[in-house]
């Protein structure tokens, strides 16, 4: 066992497998757990077939367009939420929704396809990065096993963390958790986007954590503005009503 | 006819999950990410775009939405 190479691609391939795993997280405890591990299944399938048909090549592989596509429909999907989620908060409050079991209306009754696409985009692509850390590493230093064992490991300690911390999760009212995963993804689909057009983010992957922090200061900001929008369009239209009377 | 029934199916998803309730959010956001690439490609910094395109976006949908009564 080469124990660098072991750390180094443990530490590295940690920062995507911690994107990978809160993706999956949110689409089950929001949406549908059915829904991410099949999603998750279909990521992980398709990510052993390309690294199985493209093996060392993988170390000159351009992600970048991929990144793009992943990262601008992850903008598109998380905004509705990112939306829905001020709208409702700031109208009912941040306790709405305590105690039901579904997030969001569009959550179908029969299979949930657009919770199991974004677990599939998730962990696909996060799936790609860590297998180019791996072959990265792991061939630099002529230690791929060490730098596969490191890659497993990570990916064994952060899906237990995530797997023992979902029933925190859970427990957010509904349409906080809704703004939230919205904030979350659209966190996700600016960092990807950019890095698709070679953006260099301040900070390197830190900035998903500015970028997060960001998104979620303006919803707040926003939900205050949001109610004031609401009170002047009430006043007007009880404006209006008086008018209509007084001609009458 | 299955696979006509099973495209269609296809593309009404993917036309759903990326314009959803209000298409301009994904335009205004294309735009962006198109303004951005052509920064980087003149060798300026574009990181700072993003994150205003994106609020941008979302605040005149969530403004329209209140308009009309969300």
């Amino acid at each position: 066992m080469n124990w660098g190479v072991f750390i180094s691609t443990f530490l590295a391939a940690s920062i995507e497998v911690i994107e990978m795993v809160a993706i999956v997280v949110a689409v089950g405890v929001t949406r549908s757990w059915r829904a991410a591990r099949v999603g998750a299944a279909g990521g992980l399938l398709v990510l052993v077939v390309t690294v199985a048909a493209l093996g060392a090549a993988l170390e000159g592989l351009s992600l970048e367009t991929l990144r793009l596509v992943v990262g601008a429909l992850l903008l598109a999907f998380g905004s509705q939420w990112y939306r829905k989620g001020i709208l409702i908060v700031s109208r009912d409050g941040w306790a709405t929704g305590v105690g039901d079991e579904d997030v969001d209306d569009d959550v179908p009754e029969g299979f949930d396809w657009t919770g199991a696409f974004l677990s599939f985009k998730g962990v696909a692509l996060e799936g790609l990065e860590v297998a180019v850390i791996v072959v990265a590493f792991g061939a630099a230093a002529d230690a791929i096993g060490s730098a596969i064992v490191g890659a497993a490991a990570s990916l064994v300690v952060i899906g237990a963390l995530g797997a023992a911390t979902y029933r925190y999760v859970a427990a957010i009212p509904r349409r906080a958790l809704q703004l939230f995963v919205g904030a979350m993804l659209i966190t996700f689909g600016t960092f990807w986007a950019g890095e698709g057009l070679r953006v260099d983010w301040p900070g390197g992957d830190f900035a998903l954590v500015w970028l997060g922090a960001l998104y979620v200061a303006a919803a707040v900001g926003l939900m205050r503005i949001v109610s004031g929008w609401r009170r002047d369009v009430a006043v007007r239209e009880q404006g209006d009503a008086a008018s209509a009377a007084g001609a009458a | 006819m299955v696979a006509w029934r099973w495209t269609k199916a296809v593309v009404l998803f993917l036309v759903d999950y990326i314009f959803g309730d209000d298409w301009t959010v994904a335009a205004l956001i294309a735009l962006g990410l198109l303004a951005a690439w052509r920064l980087e490609e003149a060798g300026a910094a574009a990181w700072w775009l993003l994150p205003p395109v994106v609020l941008a976006a979302n605040v005149q949908s969530l403004r329209r939405a209140v308009r009309n009564g969300g």
